[in-house]
């Protein structure tokens, strides 16, 4: 454990070319007993989330959350200007005109889902992020379509510098290299 | 990098492939390059000044406007309603097509939407900001046009919420927001692709603040695919919605000819088939400019005008139930008003728009016409203008000649009133142009992924 005193490293990152390259690694990584591991894809491979056991649950709660704030936030805002703040006889209407009222709720209820979509993706995913180590790979690109990587960071428990290049070296990567942080 | 070249002229030269040799590399080279390249080509330059000219002319026309009032078009009472509004529907419904193809036919996983989704999306977009732009016109003091939102004032005024007018303020800045959602969405890890490709310091600059430090990592992929599909569950039953609170203007008002609860579905399928059609004349010239034909594949536009086809059959039927109706019902005045729609002043209008609508589509059922870009973009422009009409004819027909004979007075359009239609093209191409210039108009990683999945 001597060598992740380094506290420049951010971990050490494997290439692979395939997606099931990746996958195959990662499963390996996995029964080794890594726990702090990450995968870089150019585009979402779905057996990947399952290898790496993840699965997100708090996401449609978000939605959800967000569709009942505009439903009740719609009901009040409506019900607050046309019954207590300044309630107007239109046709002979009763003040509270619920079924009228339901389409600005329906609407407000899906905006602020789809808000509760949008802002909560960014916020579990701790974007926006303009910095992160792994930019520091060279030719580290996104969805270039042919790199698919595997990090495994310095914090995880099992993390030796040279027997983690090894094991790495091991999974037929196509180069193994340092993370810098 | 040779091989690439090599590929891309044997592409050049055959034009059409199975493609199931595309690499996800493959498809990162082409989509980026079509936007990092430096070298802008010569059409782009004609489109831009053609459509840019339009555009500068539509914003005289607004100067124009704000000048002498909504009196510019050919308004009056009773005809409140004119040129105006029927863009306001016209576009609106535009952009319902972009929604079925990125949303619903998500949720139906279709794989040919894939290529299309991204032009569709931001043809909704700029669709949509092109149709905000008449109802607030149209209210001839544009500056008060706030007074449509809910806010605290001193006035002691609030919207009148049993009106489908305030339901439309609801439903198209919700539908707006929550297509600039997923479309914004959908580009970031497109945009990241960029950021990293792009040589240009200014473009990496812009590129890496848009793409908001977008790395593709494994769970933030898992996150961002479920985000997606909840967007796209939430669009499904908004998009729905929008055009039928647009039909519920009409159909809640008691003027004859627009009181019919056929009203808001016969306004969704019209929608859908005239954004369709709006898809397809985009589609088509940009893929054979940018040679995408393994990218926009000919089964994926037959696939899209078989939805037309279908569509185009729903207002058919849309079409007689208006007919049926009134003689149903055998209301005097309904009556009257429909058989005036069919051979009165307006007549031409109106068989132009059943015409083009629906006769011409029927066209579609032959599969040598769905295949050819040929027939398919005459057919689209086919229906764009019967659409249009459609809109027309159902505003001014009912609103020319109500119930007091004294009211009875046809619209007649002026230069304003024809330049009021045709300009707004000019600001949505200009605005689509600047786009495929500048952001990938196919999706970078979603056509990965379905090329990686083994999909052609």
């Amino acid at each position: 454990m001597t060598t992740s005193q380094d506290n420049t490293l951010y971990g050490l990152v494997a290439e692979f070319d395939t997606p099931d390259a990746l996958i195959h690694a990662a499963e390996v990584t996995r029964e080794a007993g890594y726990q702090e591991i990450r995968a870089y894809t150019p585009f979402w491979i779905e057996q990947l989330s399952e290898v790496l056991e993840y699965k997100e649950n708090v996401l449609p709660w978000l939605v959800y959350g967000g569709l009942f704030v505009g439903l009740v936030s719609g009901f009040a805002l409506q019900y607050y200007t046309d019954v207590i703040n300044y309630p107007l006889n239109i046709g002979g209407r009763p003040y509270n005109s619920w079924p009228a009222f339901f389409m600005p709720m329906y609407e407000l209820a899906i905006l602020f889902g789809a808000l509760g979509a949008f802002l909560g993706m960014l916020l579990r995913n701790g974007l926006p992020l303009p910095y992160h180590p792994i930019f520091n790979v060279p030719d580290f690109e996104v969805a270039s379509g042919k790199n698919f990587y595997l990090v495994i960071k310095v914090t995880d428990k099992r993390f030796h510098l040279q027997r983690t290049r090894q094991f790495l070296q091991g999974l037929a990567a196509k180069s193994v290299g340092e993370v810098k942080s | 990098m040779l091989s690439d070249e090599v590929r891309k002229s044997s592409l050049e030269q055959t034009g059409h492939h199975g493609g199931s040799w595309l690499s996800p590399a493959e498809v990162m080279n082409k989509i980026s390059g079509l936007v990092l390249s430096l070298r802008t080509p010569g059409w782009w330059w004609v489109g831009l000044m053609v459509s840019g000219v339009l555009a500068l002319g539509l914003f005289f026309l607004i100067v124009r406007l704000l000048q002498v009032g909504v009196g510019l078009w050919a308004l009056n009472t009773p005809i409140i309603w004119g040129v105006d509004i029927t863009n306001f529907i016209f576009w609106i419904g535009i952009g319902h097509a972009g929604t079925l193809i990125s949303a619903v036919l998500y949720l139906f996983r279709q794989q040919w939407r894939t290529s299309l989704s991204r032009l569709s999306e931001t043809m909704t977009i700029f669709a949509l900001a092109v149709a905000g732009l008449w109802p607030i016109f149209h209210t001839g003091r544009p500056w008060l046009a706030l007074w449509l939102t809910p806010y605290p004032n001193t006035l002691g005024l609030n919207p009148q919420w049993r009106s489908p007018l305030v339901w439309d303020v609801f439903a198209i800045s919700t539908y707006l927001l929550v297509s600039l959602l997923f479309w914004f969405m959908g580009l970031v890890p497109d945009i990241a692709a960029l950021r990293d490709r792009a040589k240009h310091p200014f473009a990496k600059l812009m590129y890496g603040l848009l793409s908001l430090g977008w790395r593709g990592e494994a769970t933030h992929w898992q996150r961002y695919h479920t985000a997606t599909f909840l967007l796209a569950a939430l669009s499904t039953p908004l998009v729905i919605s929008v055009h039928s609170i647009v039909g519920l203007d009409f159909a809640v008002g008691l003027v004859g000819g627009w009181h019919q609860s056929v009203f808001p579905p016969y306004f969704v399928a019209g929608a859908v088939f005239s954004g369709l059609a709006m898809v397809l004349l985009i589609a088509l010239p940009l893929r054979a400019a940018f040679k995408l034909h393994d990218y926009i594949k000919m089964d994926y536009l037959e696939s899209a005008a078989k939805v037309m086809l279908v569509t185009g059959l729903l207002v058919g039927y849309g079409y007689l139930m208006e007919a049926f109706a009134p003689y149903y019902a055998g209301h005097k005045d309904e009556v009257a008003l429909f058989n005036d729609r069919a051979s009165g002043f307006y007549a031409p209008a109106f068989w132009t728009m059943v015409t083009f609508n629906v006769v011409i589509s029927q066209l579609l059922w032959f599969k040598a016409v769905r295949r050819s870009p040929f027939f398919l973009s005459v057919i689209s422009i086919f229906v764009l203008i019967g659409m249009w009409l459609e809109r027309f004819v159902i505003i001014v027909t009912s609103l020319y000649a109500q119930r007091l004979s004294s009211m009875w007075n046809p619209q007649i359009f002026g230069p304003w009133d024809y330049a009021t239609a045709l300009l707004p093209f000019g600001l949505f191409f200009t605005l689509l142009l600047l786009f495929i210039r500048f952001l990938p108009m196919l999706p970078i990683f979603e056509t990965q992924e379905m090329v990686a999945e083994g999909h052609d």
